[in-house]
């Protein structure tokens, strides 16, 4: 029994590290990039994986209890929930800055874009059939 | 001992920088993120010049001040007075705070007897298990109404000011018309996935307001926790769906009954039960046993009214910062 305690809290700790890891990847990220939306992709990363991988940690520690469903509730809730609002900001962000094409390309017709993603996956396919 | 490096191989390596982050000489990201300083604020001086001029014109033709002796000797009464009133009122406050007791005193409103039955005896009089319900709701109800009030004089007085006037043939005001543009028009509209994810996030939200404001005498919650969950349900729903979805069961008209509703039936229920407790009269509101849902005397309903008022008032003050209006 005690070894099982043991293994709880060396997973536990191992995931709360893991998520911390992850938090300060996203914290140097956030200030390391200079573009908005590069800086975005930064701190939703932090938003989704480290904040899961450390209430995973936390319901490792907890057990096999109502506060562990709670947590896991929580956890789908902000996996709903912040991509989501990342997603509604970038768009908001791509509408409204008229200095677009500096940073990124920018397809003016998506029929382009479909086109040269078709040519590459049948490119690939291709590929695959010659090996 | 280590060997001392040559001042110019040392200031390449990560140590040097890292002192220098660390004693504040040098910040790495200054002048290298994205952020700009605001552009200086700039008055346009023939705006300015047309602003004073119709700030005169008001007073000449409003007030008239040169031929009207009355308005002029109130303008002067009303100088004196507010002089006199400040006065007043920093004498009352000094006089006040001289007689406050010493610090640690024992007549000090902390070691009076009034906390202690809270915690003895809150239970057997409210009927509530959560101690801060049984305060907030049955010993100091009347405070708690006064917070729902000051939220719905808020809202009041935020829609004074940025509601977007309509005369009476139902066209926009000139000052409306005349606005630039907003950035609205570029706001994302029928963003698919925000409204895939609002189609299940905000039945689940609202439940769980539900859920804090029912709760509200047994755990942790109320009606002020769960009207904010609820609004914030409410909030995202709008942005998912536009205004003309909500407006088909959210107008200003279902805001004002729904305030006035709640707001005088918390008047009405407290006052029969502050006017029972003070003449020692038996009321009919049955106290129900501790634990249950349905419990706890008169807080359940007035948690339901605050939470009502609260989420009413959430939604509403959003909704008006984005139109001016509902």
């Amino acid at each position: 029994m005690e070894t099982l305690e043991w293994l709880k809290i060396i997973v536990g700790s191992a995931f709360l590290l893991c998520g911390v890891v992850i938090f300060f990847t996203e914290i140097f990220g956030v200030f390391h990039f200079k573009y908005v939306l590069n800086r975005m992709h930064a701190a939703a990363m932090g938003d989704t994986l480290g904040i899961t991988s450390c209430l995973i940690g936390l319901m490792i520690f907890s057990g096999f209890n109502y506060t562990t469903l709670k947590i896991l509730l929580i956890i789908i809730f902000l996996w709903f929930a912040s991509p989501v609002s990342s997603h509604v900001l970038s768009r908001l962000e791509v509408a409204t800055n008229e200095n677009l094409s500096e940073h990124c390309e920018i397809y003016e017709d998506l029929t382009i874009l479909e086109q040269e993603l078709a040519c590459s996956e049948t490119a690939e396919s291709r590929k695959e059939e010659q090996s | 001992m280590s060997k001392k490096r040559p001042s110019e191989e040392y200031h390449k390596t990560f140590a040097y920088h890292f002192f220098r982050w660390l004693s504040g000489e040098k910040d790495p990201y200054l002048g290298n993120l994205e952020m700009k300083p605001q552009p200086e604020y700039k008055t346009d001086s023939a705006l300015q010049l047309r602003h004073e001029k119709e700030h005169d014109a008001i007073l000449d033709k409003v007030y008239d001040t040169e031929h009207n002796k009355v308005l002029k000797l109130f303008h002067r009464l009303y100088h004196a007075t507010s002089i006199l009133f400040c006065l007043f009122l920093m004498a009352l406050l000094l006089v006040t705070i001289s007689h406050l007791p010493a610090t640690g005193a024992a007549q000090k409103p902390v070691n009076n007897e009034v906390a202690g039955r809270y915690i003895e005896k809150g239970l057997e009089e409210t009927g509530a298990v959560n101690i801060v319900a049984g305060m907030i709701l049955d010993y100091r109800a009347f405070d708690t109404l006064g917070e729902s009030h000051v939220l719905f004089v808020a809202t009041i007085t935020v829609l004074i000011l940025l509601r977007l006037d309509k005369n009476k043939k139902g066209e926009l005001s000139s000052l409306a018309k005349d606005m630039n543009p907003n950035d609205r028009v570029y706001e994302p509209k029928n963003d698919a996935i925000l409204q895939l994810v609002a189609t299940f996030l905000v039945p689940i939200i609202i439940i769980f307001g539900i859920y804090i404001i029912l709760n509200g005498h047994l755990g942790p919650g109320g009606g002020f926790s769960g009207g904010a969950v609820i609004g914030a349900g409410l909030i995202l729903y709008l942005n998912a769906f536009g205004f003309q979805k909500t407006e088909r069961f959210f107008t200003e008209k279902t805001y004002k009954w729904i305030c006035f509703f709640s707001l005088s039936f918390y008047c009405l229920a407290k006052s029969y039960s502050f006017f029972t407790g003070a003449n020692h009269l038996h009321s009919i509101i049955p106290k129900g046993t501790p634990g249950a849902i349905l419990s706890g005397g008169l807080i359940l309903p007035l948690n339901i009214a605050v939470g009502l008022v609260v989420a009413c008032t959430m939604y509403a003050f959003y909704a008006m910062f984005r139109k001016g209006g509902f």
